[in-house]
């Protein structure tokens, strides 16, 4: 009976100990003893004279971009070869994966019925200019280093390119389908060299019967990063 | 160093390297120059917190590491590539670290630094686009243009320019759509397609046949965007064209389409 007692007291006592912060905000007493920080005169309080710092980080370069001119040969099926030139502009997605935009022309020459035959001509002058755009994807296929002597160490790309595009040749604009593979050469992180064959298919039905020419083009040319 | 001076010599730079983009002697001339066009304190400067970071000779997972960045240490970034970043250290060297480790990093401040990629998210609400696709066109081969500015995450306005080259005749198509996607949180995405436009087109000049013509085409369609990567996608889809012609009869044109896309 007596530990009963006991025990019951001491569960009270726990109670009104523990609890007395609770009871007192309860019964509105706590009020007092914290007063609002608003209440304090204006005067009294330290206004730390420090203004946030505001670093405002340069952007980082994001060099994505490669745009560039190439000079080279193109060899127009039975129109002999001749000198082609263009400008490249192309977009690095992944470190593998880029997508290019190519804009070229060259000329073609006559060909072997049109010399032979003294002056026939199958298409007129203006309708030997050959202009094409090409929309390329491309593939890093096997990135490297070279070095050259000792100090000096330049990184290379091999790639292969695929796509698809327009050419104006003989009166008409041909769907063309391109194919090919380069070497870029490193200058330096933002300057590059690269020398590129292309295959440009397209079908033509100029000399009678419909087929598709291969006109192979290789050229130099110099990009830029930006 | 106040803001508006960086940015002002940030553009300055930018026009810099656009007169030599556009000038192959200055390229050539550049290329031999060993200095780095920026100067050292207009870098973006990072404190390694991870054990070590790693230099790269080149942009890519398959370069050698020949340079280790110990904690505590900070390092300047010269520029970005794919996801490849320049670093050069206190002492000089110059190496390439992947973006995995450079988000490990810290600011000069201590704080944690975000190197904004691309994402999902920015799939769903960018509001530019640009791509090319290409495929069919009624049987002819067709190559196209387009740029779309989205009005909400679920419709966008499209313009289109693309150009046809058949057996038979070449011509040129313009034209101008609303799209709707239903799911645009979706790495799939499927839409639809409303538009209206004008198509050209010329016979080939070794068959005889009619005149160029000019005609009013409207068109509906679906088809699906997926994300790739970074701010890449692939697009698909499906068009069902009527040309509205001058005879009597209206033709009609089924038209399909795989290419890709940016979005910024």
């Amino acid at each position: 009976m007596e530990s009963r007692f006991r025990v019951l007291f001491l569960i009270v006592a726990m109670i009104s100990l523990s609890g007395c912060a609770a009871t007192k905000n309860l019964f509105g007493f706590g009020n007092e003893e914290a007063p609002p920080p608003s209440a304090e005169a204006p005067g009294q309080v330290i206004d730390p004279e420090v203004e946030r710092r505001e670093i405002k980080e340069p952007k980082i370069d994001h060099e994505d971009f490669e745009v560039g001119a190439y000079v080279g040969i193109m060899s127009i099926e039975d129109f002999g070869s001749n000198v082609s030139y263009g400008v490249r502009l192309a977009y690095h997605i992944t470190e593998g994966f880029f997508m290019e935009a190519t804009v070229g022309q060259s000329d073609g020459g006559l060909t072997s019925f049109e010399v032979l035959s003294g002056g026939a001509r199958l298409i007129t002058d203006s309708e030997r200019t050959m202009t094409y755009y090409n929309l390329n994807v491309g593939y890093n296929i096997l990135p490297g280093e070279v070095f050259f002597g000792e100090g000096r160490a330049y990184n290379t790309n091999l790639y292969l390119t695929a796509g698809l595009g327009s050419t104006t040749f003989a009166g008409d604009d041909r769907f063309t389908v391109n194919v090919g593979a380069g070497y870029r050469f490193l200058l330096t992180d933002s300057v590059a060299l690269h020398l590129d064959f292309r295959d440009h298919l397209f079908d033509i039905d100029l000399l009678g019967e419909e087929k598709t020419a291969h006109n192979l083009e290789s050229h130099l040319g110099i990009t830029v990063f930006f | 160093m106040s803001g508006p001076s960086t940015t002002t010599i940030l553009s300055t730079l930018r026009q810099i390297k656009a007169v030599i983009a556009t000038c192959l002697c200055a390229v050539v001339l550049q290329s031999f120059l060993s200095a780095p066009v920026q100067a050292a304190d207009e870098l973006r400067s990072v404190v390694v917190a991870d054990p070590y970071l790693e230099m790269r000779t080149g942009p890519g997972r398959g370069y050698p590491i020949f340079h280790v960045v110990d904690r505590g240490e900070s390092v300047q970034i010269v520029m970005q590539r794919t996801s490849w970043y320049q670093i050069r250290t206190d002492r000089g060297e110059e190496g390439w670290v992947e973006r995995e480790q450079m988000e490990k990093t810290l600011q000069p401040d201590g704080q944690q630094v975000s190197f904004a990629a691309a994402t999902i998210e920015d799939f769903t609400n960018a509001k530019w686009e640009t791509g090319v696709l290409a495929g069919d066109f009624g049987g002819a081969n067709i190559v196209s243009l387009y740029g779309s500015y989205s009005l909400n995450p679920n419709v966008a306005v499209e313009f289109w320019g693309s150009q046809i080259l058949g057996n038979f005749s070449n011509g040129w198509m313009a034209s101008v759509n609303v799209v709707h996607e239903a799911f645009p949180e979706w790495r799939v995405s499927p839409f639809f397609t409303l538009g209206a436009g004008a198509i050209y087109t010329k016979p080939k000049s070794t068959i005889i046949q009619g005149p160029d013509r000019t005609d009013q085409v409207g068109h509906v369609g679906a088809g699906f965007r997926v994300y790739a990567t970074r701010r890449f996608l692939l697009r698909a889809e499906y068009k069902s064209y009527v040309v509205f012609t001058s005879r009597n009869e209206n033709e009609e044109v089924e038209e399909w389409k795989v290419g890709f896309a940016f979005f910024f």
